[in-house]
């Protein structure tokens, strides 16, 4: 079995913050938007570098998605960047009809998304980002699972025209994918090849879905790992092959069950292939404070809780 | 000089226009269509310097964002009367497959257009940000926006007018069609703003006022100091004080046709009241 291993550690924010720092220095349309959350979206090298081409617009999220959406108009390339809560539900009206169904090509970036935030509790964990977005027409979501991977993700969506939803976190995260990758928006990355069942995850489950197919192996049983870091459009063909093989899934997100990649799973599987399937995320609930860690495991978002998973879908085979 | 004589003719048109796309679908929004007919006319026949076709990003020419975007039937009328579109196309207003939505968009690809609107409040921000765009691009045009006075109730409007003077984008002119109407009454009745000119001051706002908003001169006029006061500084407030339903007797001095299409008998009436000029389409 194909193991991973990691010599450090870094938050995906920072990986954002790296990505749009290059962004800057090789793309000239490429302009950023913050609202009062430069440190914490990891931008000041960006602005240090091009001040000219930075948008404080303190703290109105709205105005900042409807700014975003009036400089692509002029061929500029918006990354906006807040928390994850205020990149979505805070302005979901004004990217429906500002950005999305206006089809303009501007770059929703958010950080703190999910559990991980920690103490700051329920009012800034949002864990229904995943499913708004999703379901905006022609919106891309993606979800990237460690500091490289959101690093080459920023990079990749300058390259996209169209809306993109990028969500990262704030916690430091093993990093395991190599720094020269190439993202390729929509194209699922087999981690491990395993036969007795699949293993998608995505964003900061994709490490704790590797440690679980790490002690399931030891344990005899075989695990295929699919870093799902693209939810919309989402890999189908990955998923349909890989449970072809194995006959059961189980699916892993720091997200609510209801809109989340594993629903996602579920349609694909329900029209195609209908597979026992379980979900590892949280079961329709508001998240509270306390560290990330304590937080993923009260609410079973961990690598244990996704081996248990296993178990029991394995056995509706 | 502008000829204002076919610049009211051409008013005229765009009055029959509203009454005849409403009128076919039962449906859609007059009243501030109307009170609005002289602006819209004005910016795109005499106000704006505008390139030939149409390319999204507008690049060398002056820009303009309806924010409310329920007064499409004017819009669409001025767009294709100024050569975006077939004239011919303002018989598909809201019919299925057409590119004139009930609310402007994008998304059918209609020329003319740069954003989508309806949903009130958001276009200012917009405005800003292609405002902003400009100043990177080098590009001295100017940017236009239009909203309704009861559309200020959204509070989106206030961050953008907060910011715009905040970040100096003085290649601005946002025009406010003061009708003092919207759907549930007046707007003092609805939500009384105070003054409008006081609060956009207080956000360090130049303010231009236009006392006859349906008199051509006056708008032009009006447009015209607001356009010299522009790159200095301050963004630009017009406050236009409109008549809703303007030009059909019955459709004004009340909000009753903000959003209601006239029936068979009241549409002759209408166009009785505004003779044929440049031709039905």
């Amino acid at each position: 079995m194909k193991t991973y291993t990691y010599t450090e550690k870094k938050d995906t924010r920072s990986g954002f913050g790296a990505g749009l720092t290059e962004l800057g220095r090789t793309n000239p349309n490429v302009v950023a938007l913050c609202a009062d959350l430069i440190g914490s979206l990891k931008m000041d090298q960006f602005i240090e570098e091009n001040p000219e081409r930075f948008f404080q617009v303190g703290i109105a999220e709205a105005n900042m998605m409807g700014i975003a959406a009036g400089l692509t108009i002029g061929g500029k390339i918006p990354f906006t960047g807040t928390f994850a809560n205020f990149s979505t539900g805070r302005v979901y009206d004004q990217i429906r009809q500002s950005i999305a169904y206006s089809g303009k090509n501007v770059k929703i970036c958010a950080s703190h998304a999910g559990l991980t935030l920690g103490e700051d509790g329920a009012t800034h964990q949002i864990l229904e980002d995943i499913g708004l977005m999703k379901m905006l027409p022609g919106m891309v979501v993606i979800n990237p699972c460690d500091y490289n991977q959101t690093k080459a993700a920023t990079i990749a969506i300058a390259e996209y025209d169209g809306p993109v939803y990028l969500r990262f976190g704030r916690p430091s995260v093993p990093i395991f994918t190599p720094a020269d990758q190439k993202f390729e928006i929509g194209k699922a990355i087999k981690l491990t090849e395993g036969t007795d069942v699949t293993i998608v995850a995505t964003g900061h489950l994709v490490w704790e879905a590797l440690e679980a197919s790490k002690a399931l192996h030891e344990a005899g049983i075989s695990a295929e790992v699919i870093n799902i870091h693209t939810i919309k459009p989402l890999d189908d063909k990955a998923i349909l092959d890989s449970v072809a093989k194995t006959g059961c899934i189980v699916t892993a997100e720091e997200h609510n069950f209801l809109g989340g990649l594993g629903e996602s799973v579920a349609r694909v599987l329900a029209q195609h292939r209908p597979t026992p399937q379980e979900f590892i995320a949280t079961n329709d609930t508001f998240g509270e404070s306390g560290t990330p860690a304590q937080l993923m495991d009260k609410y079973g978002l961990n690598g244990d809780a996704i081996q248990k998973a296993v178990k029991t879908v394995m056995k509706r085979k | 000089m502008p000829n204002i004589k076919e610049l009211e003719d051409l008013t005229t048109q765009v009055r029959r226009d509203i009454l005849r796309m409403v009128h076919k679908v039962n449906s859609g929004h007059p009243g501030g269509s109307l009170g609005c007919a002289e602006f819209i006319v004005a910016l795109y026949q005499e106000l704006m310097e505008t390139n030939s076709g149409f390319d999204m990003d507008g690049i060398g020419e002056d820009l303009f964002f309806l924010s409310n975007g329920h007064i499409s039937p004017v819009y669409y009328s001025v767009l294709a009367r100024s050569g975006y579109f077939s004239v011919d196309e303002l018989n598909t207003f809201r019919l299925i497959n057409s590119r004139l939505q009930g609310h402007p968009t994008t998304h059918e690809g209609l020329p003319g257009i740069r954003i989508a609107s309806g949903s009130l409040g958001q276009g200012m921000s917009v405005a800003i940000g292609a405002a902003q765009a400009k100043k990177l691009n080098n590009d001295t045009h100017l940017v236009y926006s239009l909203h309704g006075d009861g559309e200020l109730q959204e509070g989106q409007n206030w961050e953008a007018i907060m910011y715009a003077s905040a970040k100096k984008v003085d290649n601005l002119i946002s025009t406010i069609d003061l009708n003092g109407k919207q759907i549930d009454g007046s707007t003092d009745d609805v939500l009384p703003m105070g003054s409008i000119k006081g609060k956009f001051e207080a956000f360090g706002w130049t303010v231009v006022e236009i006392e006859a908003g349906n008199n051509m001169e006056a708008v032009i006029k009006g447009m015209t100091e607001a356009k010299s006061l522009t790159g200095k500084g301050k963004p630009i407030c017009v406050l236009l004080k409109t008549e809703m339903g303007n030009g059909i007797d019955f459709m004004m001095h009340t909000h009753a046709w903000h959003g209601k299409a006239p029936n068979d008998e009241q549409l002759a009436k209408g166009l009785a009241q505004n003779p044929e000029t440049l031709g039905d389409y």
